[in-house]
């Protein structure tokens, strides 16, 4: 698919003077949700910096319908919602738009029992990678070492893969996107709006004020998750699975930036130590073996 | 017209009748004892292709009412079924459905909570939807768990407001009960289809937010004084309503929000909710026939509450309330009466709790020393 995201439909589904921080990555996501799916879309949003940055009832930052739901339900209200259209005839997408916290941890089971239904549904968990909205705590998608208000020295776990997971429950679409990458992610809601049943976009979101870095910075943080190899950009279609582009180039590691150009825009990983680095690094390397061996054992239809 | 069904159903599958009749779009439930029944029926009648809904598995009983309340939302029939446990892991998601004016129905076959682990009978757990904004409702008999079910889409949908359906574990749930189905024809006049766009109309292209913080919290105030305290209030006249007009159409009504039993001369009065209330009314009637004045009051919604109704148990010597529950303060609809009536004399009996078999013989005795004014406050009888 090729296309010129300056041709892409004009319409504003996230208006001026919303509630969201500076620079936040998240909004920059629902931006190009509303380009990619727009009227053809109902969202359901947990309790997150989502639910919140919609501004203040009975207004709205938001152009699209939106059912605000608890914390751990999205997954399953989605559900609720795909199968009433299915019973009365309605067309369109049910969007889940939810965090990590909402997705990996307190909503994991509703999101698992979702996918192993094959509920139709697309299901993007943008991960800002803590409990933003509750103020900076970690969630298991935290990375290893990230500081947060109650990992205070750093989180000693590894991060919990949900893309990986959900592929692994052989739903028909599961995709990684970040934000540096407009076309990408525009495009693989495009490609999950064409597939029938659940799919999982997990989208890598930057949160200046939860990572400490300077608002400015959003997409450079971004990018450079990508460039150093930190955030692997890959998608999981009917059963094949393939490293996207920029992210195939670094599959050799020596294309890679170095990590720490990554970690040193972050205050969040400031109390690093070059050994700490190096920990996190090797930690990365082994996500790409992971990654490369799956891809390769299940490039064929 | 399809001829009126003479049949034996248990109370859950007369339940699963009743839901099969009233053609809901969406079903979700998750196993649970004494519930089981009533989903397996619904399963095996969608799988037959005798009604068309979408029914999903889930993962879990906080799933269910999460896939159901989505569906509500969305403008869809829903039925959900659940018991003790069950209720109590969806409770976040009862309030929410609730206060977003979700018309859901779900039947509760009523179950003791834990520790320790006890499948029988006990109104706890449907009582902890008491201050959620849920209509409560509690049948006496299989045929009553049919009707209730019935009515109960209608209410809910009319009414806007989820409602609950409460049959006794066991004692109604899976006893087996002549019970009259009336023809689909009368069921589907009684029940025009769902309106879709009540509560509100979550469609693509429709952009409306709902949920999302308040820009004043007196707007947040005021709706959430209409959704709690003013629905239950007009729900009073749609639960009345909906009797009658289901009693023209079957000749079955049972008095709205209650049924008042041999209570015109009554001194005492007994009140009770459920199966049980059954057994109360033979105890009634054996006292009677040795010239003992007691009547029964039976509450058939507990939410809304029948406020203006039991105010008239003043007029009498004594209110003896059973309760098959139990909390901190004694039972809940004797601790509810006291507050409702306060000039009244409300004796506060706690039995059957945990599924201890309480019969109309138990009855007998336990009003025969309430009546002989040998009860103060609440009195435990185990
Ligand atoms: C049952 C429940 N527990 C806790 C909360 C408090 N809470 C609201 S949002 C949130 C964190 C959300 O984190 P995440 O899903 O990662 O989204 P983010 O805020 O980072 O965008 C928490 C803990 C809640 N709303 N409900
Ligand atoms: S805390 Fe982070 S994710 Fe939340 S609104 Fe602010 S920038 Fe966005």
């Amino acid at each position: 698919m090729t296309f010129r995201l300056d041709q892409l439909p004009k319409k504003r589904y996230v208006i001026p003077g919303n509630a969201a921080c500076a620079g936040c990555g998240m909004m920059i996501g629902l931006k190009i949700l509303g380009m990619a799916l727009g009227d053809e879309s109902v969202l359901v949003i947990p309790a997150s910096c989502a639910s919140v940055v919609q501004g203040l009832a009975p207004k709205t930052g938001l152009a699209f319908p939106i059912l605000n739901v608890p914390f751990a339900s999205s997954a399953a209200v989605a559900t609720g919602i795909a199968e009433a259209y299915k019973a009365l005839g309605v067309r369109g997408h049910v969007v889940v738009w939810a965090g990590d916290g909402g997705t990996a941890d307190i909503g994991f089971a509703t999101l698992s029992g979702a996918a192993e239904r094959n509920s139709n549904v697309i299901y993007v968990m943008y991960d800002n990678e803590a409990y933003m909205n509750t103020g900076i705590q970690r969630s298991s998608s935290t990375p290893r070492s990230a500081w947060t208000t109650t990992t205070p020295s750093g989180k000693r776990e590894r991060r919990k893969d949900v893309a990986l997971l959900m592929a692994m429950h052989g739903v028909p679409y599961v995709a990684t996107a970040s934000i540096a990458y407009p076309h990408d992610f525009y495009r693989k809601l495009k490609r999950a709006a064409e597939v029938e049943g659940f799919r999982f976009i997990h989208l890598q979101t930057p949160c200046p004020p939860g990572w400490r870095f300077d608002p400015a910075k959003t997409v450079e943080v971004a990018r450079l998750a990508v460039e150093t190899g930190a955030w692997i950009l890959w998608e999981y279609d009917k059963g094949v699975l393939k490293v996207n582009p920029p992210s195939d180039r670094f599959a050799d590691k020596s294309k890679r930036r170095p990590l720490v150009e990554y970690v040193k825009l972050q205050g969040r990983f400031a109390h690093l130590s070059e050994s700490d680095i190096k920990a996190l690094e090797e930690e990365i390397e082994e996500r790409w073996r992971l990654i490369l061996a799956l891809s390769s054992a299940l490039n064929q239809r | 017209m399809t001829a009126l069904l003479k049949t034996a159903l248990t109370g859950n599958h007369a339940v699963a009748y009743a839901v099969k009749m009233a053609k809901p779009h969406v079903i979700a439930a998750y196993p649970i004892t004494p519930q089981t029944t009533i989903v397996e029926k619904l399963a095996e009648f969608v799988e037959r292709g005798e009604l068309k809904a979408r029914f999903i598995n889930v993962e879990s009983e906080y799933g269910a009412m999460s896939v159901v309340y989505g569906a509500a939302m969305a403008g869809a029939r829903v039925f959900t079924a659940t018991s003790s446990h069950g209720l109590l892991y969806m409770y976040e998601m009862t309030w929410w459905a609730a206060l977003s004016r979700a018309p859901i129905v779900m039947a509760v076959a009523t179950r003791t909570i834990g520790p320790i682990w006890n499948i029988h009978v006990e109104h706890n757990d449907i009582l902890t939807l008491r201050d959620s904004g849920w209509l409560i409702a509690m049948a006496e008999t299989a045929q009553e768990a049919f009707d209730l079910t019935i009515q109960a889409f209608k209410i809910a949908e009319s009414a806007v407001l989820p409602v609950s359906v409460g049959i006794d574990g066991f004692v109604l749930s899976h006893s087996t009960e002549p019970v009259e189905v009336p023809p689909q024809e009368v069921v589907d006049s009684f029940l025009p289809p769902r309106r879709a766009d009540v509560p509100l109309l979550l469609r693509p292209g429709e952009p409306i937010t709902f949920g999302n913080l308040p820009s004043d919290n007196r707007i947040h105030a005021r709706y959430k004084i209409e959704a709690v305290y003013r629905a239950q209030q007009e729900a009073k006249d749609v639960v009345v309503q909906a009797d009658r007009e289901y009693g023209k159409l079957t000749g079955r009504s049972y008095g709205g929000l209650v049924e008042w039993y041999r209570a015109e001369d009554a001194e005492d009065v007994v009140v009770c909710a459920g199966a049980w209330c059954s057994d109360a009314k033979r105890a009634v009637d054996a006292l009677r026939s040795r010239d003992i004045p007691v009547g029964l009051l039976r509450l058939r919604f507990i939410r809304p509450f029948p406020t203006e109704e039991v105010k008239r148990l003043s007029q009498y010597r004594r209110a003896v309330v059973f309760d098959r529950d139990i909390t901190p303060l004694g039972g809940v609809l004797g601790v509810e009466l006291k507050a409702a009536v306060p000039d009244a004399e409300v004796v506060n009996i706690v039995a059957g709790i945990a599924g201890v078999d309480f019969d109309a013989e138990a009855f007998y005795r336990v009003i025969s020393n309430a009546v002989e004014g040998r009860y103060r406050g609440v009195e435990f009888v185990v």
